[in-house]
């Protein structure tokens, strides 16, 4: 039953159990308002706030904290991936 | 930032990351659960559920200065970027009157525009020094 599998990503089959699939959903639910920014290279940056890991400790950053300084922003697919 | 919870954050950072670089990430690593901030910065993948490696350079005053995204495979180039940042804070040190031109590093001669460097950039900078 469990084989082993290229690593991929879950999804529903779209359908309750024992059932066929059915009709798939509409793309979820990106309010409009997030939905508008957008990067441009000469605009602000949109802000936000997360929760962080820093040094030990569990904290919460926002970008707008750090106004006056230089700020490298990295996204990555995920921790413990490879490069 | 990535989806992962500060829990994994933690647990990459005290038992991987930590034997890397000696005393661990020295920055926040933050948590986007369900890409949200990702979405808004276009770097989330909807299907896969993760972000991409998405690298943005923001200024003193809250503005990009420059973006980079790369699928997953592939790693960034730290040095890159800290050069990018070099090169911006120097333009912005200099107020804007001096520009990096291309492989700018350090140490290397800047342009100064004007009406004087119009037709004549070939005359103080050769193709060579886009290169090491």
């Amino acid at each position: 039953m469990a084989e082993e599998e290229k690593i991929g990503c879950a999804r529903p089959t779209g359908g309750p159990v024992g059932e066929p699939p059915q009709e798939e959903e509409k793309e979820p639910k990106i309010s409009e308002k997030e939905k508008k920014t957008m990067i441009m290279v000469g605009k602000k940056a949109p802000d936000f706030s997360a929760p962080a890991y820093n040094k030990g400790k569990f904290t919460s950053s926002k970008l707008s904290d750090y106004l006056g300084k230089w700020v490298v922003l990295c996204f990555y697919p995920g921790d413990f991936t490879f490069v | 930032m990535s989806v992962d919870s500060v829990f994994v954050h933690k647990m990459w950072n005290d038992n991987e990351l930590s034997k890397m670089v000696k005393g661990g990430v020295p920055f926040p690593m933050l948590s986007d659960a369900g890409g949200k901030v990702g979405t808004v910065y276009g770097i989330y993948d909807q299907d896969a559920g993760v972000e991409t490696r998405g690298r943005f350079l923001i200024d003193p005053d809250g503005i990009v200065q420059g973006f980079e995204v790369l699928t997953p495979p592939v790693g960034r180039n730290v040095g890159e970027t800290l050069r990018q940042v070099q090169a911006f804070q120097l333009v912005r040190n200099s107020k804007g009157s001096e520009a990096a031109p291309s492989g700018w590093k350090p140490g290397k001669m800047t342009l100064k525009p004007g009406p004087e460097l119009v037709g004549k950039v070939w005359e103080v900078w050769k193709t060579e020094m886009a290169f090491d």
